[in-house]
């Protein structure tokens, strides 16, 4: 952990409410970011600051470059032909688009979740220990078994699970399928996990245990989550960010953001007039 | 609108429900229709294929049945007039061994095998013997390189009798199954009145038989003997341009689609490397035969008629069936699975080879096999580079020359003596089906094998 000025703290405090667990340390500060696809503007300069150990959710319309975002701070948006990104965006003081920098050792570290539960066409197990065979993590099978075990059980998924490890992931449920995708995602030990709509193709009881989970996982992980509910919002996250059209609005405790929005884009929207 | 229907004093919700009725009654017809379209269009497509079977094989399997005279053979010292096969000398140079014993050989293969033939015919049937110059067409020339290949195998046999089980002559084979009009005037049937009538006459003792024999098999192409011409050659030709196209164009079609598919940039050259791709999978074959013979005959000088030209040209023209269907097969493979990957922290060939091949592997597969297939009825090419030349020998590597089974095929179809290499050449067609039901099925096999859900 790195030692933060006394001042910033004081004034970080002062913006937080007691009742949050997050540490006042910036993990990822995002400055002036702006990303383009191809001609298009998708992102328009953000500075965003994410803290150790908090939920931080992205809300907004459609199209208003949330994900975008999000998968800018894995480098996933690189997958994607004609991507490009200006400013900078830092890991633990670290510039993750530094050219030297592995995109395989960031992405270790900060894990991703995605819309559609995406398990491999392969065996439970084998789902959770791709990640760390890929990393050589484990060095024994007990090693392995035991990783396995771990990330399972952070997941809550262990005791559904446990009989049937050989079975193929994708036979599980949806909500299931999600839950082994944030255990796989868990046992590269990542420090921070980013998910983007994680319950937008799941029932509200699954959506109900993945909202639990993200509530236990704070304690170890910084999450940062895109979310179309805005109810899922204000359930698990710390600090909400608005964006609009490529901007980030507006960034608060996310009590704040929906008592007594600052921005009247914001107000507008989780009043429901659009989105 | 509101006005007209009120005067009109109908309620517009009858009269939209009455064209939803009637346009309904159209749609159902149009569907019926279109069905009906397409069950005729199956079932005239399964009549055409079973017409092909039933014809092909009514007409080729009596191929495998032939005329055979079986005869107790004696090798009668007197006639061979033949020594003891020289021993090697404790005094005796190799080289002047392998001289006397050459020689042996050579004598042993100028006796007169023809007098044997005809004593062994004229010992079951002495009244034979004042048409002793007719016998020998009986049988196939081949008869007597057969008795002469089992004394220089085995030398005892010299003095010894032995029940031989002989192919008659192609043209006897035609007579005695009926495969020509028996009421035809004598100029115009290959064999003379005598030796039909000796024909018949032997059928009639049972000495001349229409057998099972596995000649066809196990025999390369003849001319001197039809009746002894078999597959073996051409078998083992196709066997190896398979081998060659599975070692070649397999591994380099993959490689470059997974290439094209997953690591290549997306600008004008990749572009134009796509376009022409899919252009020269349109390529006419023959093209790709005149390529073969400018370049690897002419230019590599490799050996003409060899399966390894024929291989290399096939594999030409595989390639890119094989690289288009690898690309449709890891393009079915959901980005999602990669993303899953990456966001683990593979590399982008880890997530290829280890997430996304492994769920493309059945379609790589498939599309391969098909390739292969395509590759193994091809017979255009292999005409430009030489191997529909007559090959006698069965081949044992690919370098030597060979011919191919749809080349052999063809040149059965051409040949002069149509009613006995009809059953031939199709005979030689159901053994090429054969082997592309094996490969096919193979391929569906291994689709099932690896196939997993998503």
């Amino acid at each position: 952990m790195k030692m933060v000025d006394p001042e910033v703290m004081v004034q970080r405090k002062d913006d937080r409410q007691s009742q949050s667990p997050a540490s006042q340390t910036v993990k990822i500060s995002a400055r002036d970011v702006k990303i383009y696809y191809g001609d298009t503007q998708a992102i328009k300069g953000i500075d965003l600051d994410i803290m150790e150990n908090e939920v931080i959710s992205f809300i907004g319309p459609s199209g208003c470059g949330k994900s975008t975002f999000l998968r800018a701070l894995n480098r996933m948006n690189d997958t994607i032909e004609g991507s490009r990104l200006e400013g900078t965006v830092t890991l633990d003081g670290e510039d993750i688009y530094d050219p030297s920098l592995d995109v395989v050792l960031l992405r270790a570290k900060v894990g991703m979740v995605f819309q559609k539960p995406n398990p491999f066409p392969k065996s439970i197990y084998d789902n959770i220990a791709y990640g760390p065979r890929l990393h050589g993590l484990a060095k024994r099978k007990y090693d392995l078994d035991e990783i396995v075990e771990t990330s399972l059980r952070k997941a809550g998924l262990w005791d559904e699970v446990k009989d049937r490890l050989d079975k193929p992931g994708t036979g599980l449920s949806g909500g299931q399928q999600q839950r082994l995708c944030i255990a796989r995602a868990i046992a590269v030990s990542p420090e921070v996990i980013l998910m983007d709509e994680p319950c937008s193709a799941l029932d509200p009881i699954a959506t109900a245990k993945i909202e639990e989970l993200i509530d236990e996982l704070t304690e170890s992980y910084t999450i940062v989550i895109v979310t179309h509910s805005m109810q899922q919002a204000a359930r698990v996250s710390h600090r909400t960010a608005y964006f609009h059209l490529g901007e980030l609005v507006e960034v608060n405790d996310t009590e704040t953001v929906f008592t007594k929005p600052e921005n009247e884009l914001t107000e507008a929207y989780i009043t429901g007039r659009f989105g | 609108m509101a006005n007209s229907t009120m005067e009109s004093g109908v309620d517009p919700r009858a009269r939209i429900q009455s064209q939803v009725e009637q346009s309904l009654r159209r749609r159902h017809a149009r569907e019926k229709r279109f069905r009906r379209f397409g069950l005729t269009a199956v079932m005239l497509g399964l009549a055409f294929v079973a017409v092909l079977f039933v014809s092909i094989f009514s007409r080729g399997l009596p191929a495998f049945w032939q005329s055979t005279l079986t005869l107790d053979v004696r090798f009668d010292p007197a006639v061979l007039d033949m020594g003891p096969p020289p021993q090697q000398k404790p005094e005796e140079s190799p080289r002047d061994f392998q001289q006397r014993l050459n020689a042996w050989n050579f004598q042993l293969t100028m006796a007169s095998w023809n007098t044997i033939l005809e004593d062994a015919l004229i010992a079951e049937k002495p009244a034979l013997e004042e048409h002793r110059r007719q016998l020998r067409k009986l049988f196939t020339s081949g008869a007597k390189y057969r008795l002469r290949d089992m004394v220089a195998e085995n030398p005892s046999l010299i003095g010894q009798s032995r029940e031989v089980t002989l192919l008659a002559d192609a043209e006897v084979d035609v007579w005695i199954r009926g495969n020509i009009d028996r009421s035809l005037p004598d100029a115009r049937l290959q064999l003379s009145p005598e030796v039909r009538r000796i024909a018949d006459e032997l059928h009639e003792d049972g000495l001349l038989n229409v057998t099972f024999s596995t000649t066809l098999f196990t025999n390369s192409d003849s001319r001197s003997s039809p009746a002894s011409a078999g597959l073996a050659g051409a078998f083992m030709g196709s066997l190896f341009m398979m081998l060659v196209v599975i070692v070649l164009a397999v591994p380099v079609g993959v490689a470059s689609a997974i290439y094209l598919e997953e690591f290549a940039p997306k600008n004008k050259l990749v572009d134009l490397i796509e376009v022409n791709i899919n252009n020269l999978a349109a390529v006419p074959s023959i093209v790709f035969g005149l390529l073969g013979a400018s370049i690897f005959i002419n230019w590599f000088r490799l050996p003409l008629s060899a399966p390894l030209v024929g291989g290399l040209v096939l594999s030409l023209m595989t390639l890119p069936t094989v690289i288009i269907t690898t690309r449709s097969a890891l393009k079915a493979v959901p980005p999602s699975i990669r993303q899953a990957a990456l966001a683990l922290g593979a590399s982008r060939v880890q997530t290829v080879f280890q997430q996304v091949l492994p769920l493309a592997i059945p379609g790589i597969l498939t599309g391969a096999i098909i390739g292969v297939a395509q590759a193994l009825g091809e017979t255009a090419p292999l005409l430009l580079i030489g191997m529909n030349a007559f090959v006698a020998n069965i081949p044992t590597t690919p370098f030597e020359q060979s011919t191919a089974l749809p080349v052999q095929i063809y040149l059965w179809q051409g040949n002069e003596m149509r009613n006995f290499f009809e059953a031939r050449t199709s005979a030689a067609i159901i053994v090429l089906l054969l082997m592309m039901i094996s490969l096919n099925a193979f391929a569906i096999w291994l689709r099932k094998k690896f196939e997993r859900r998503w």
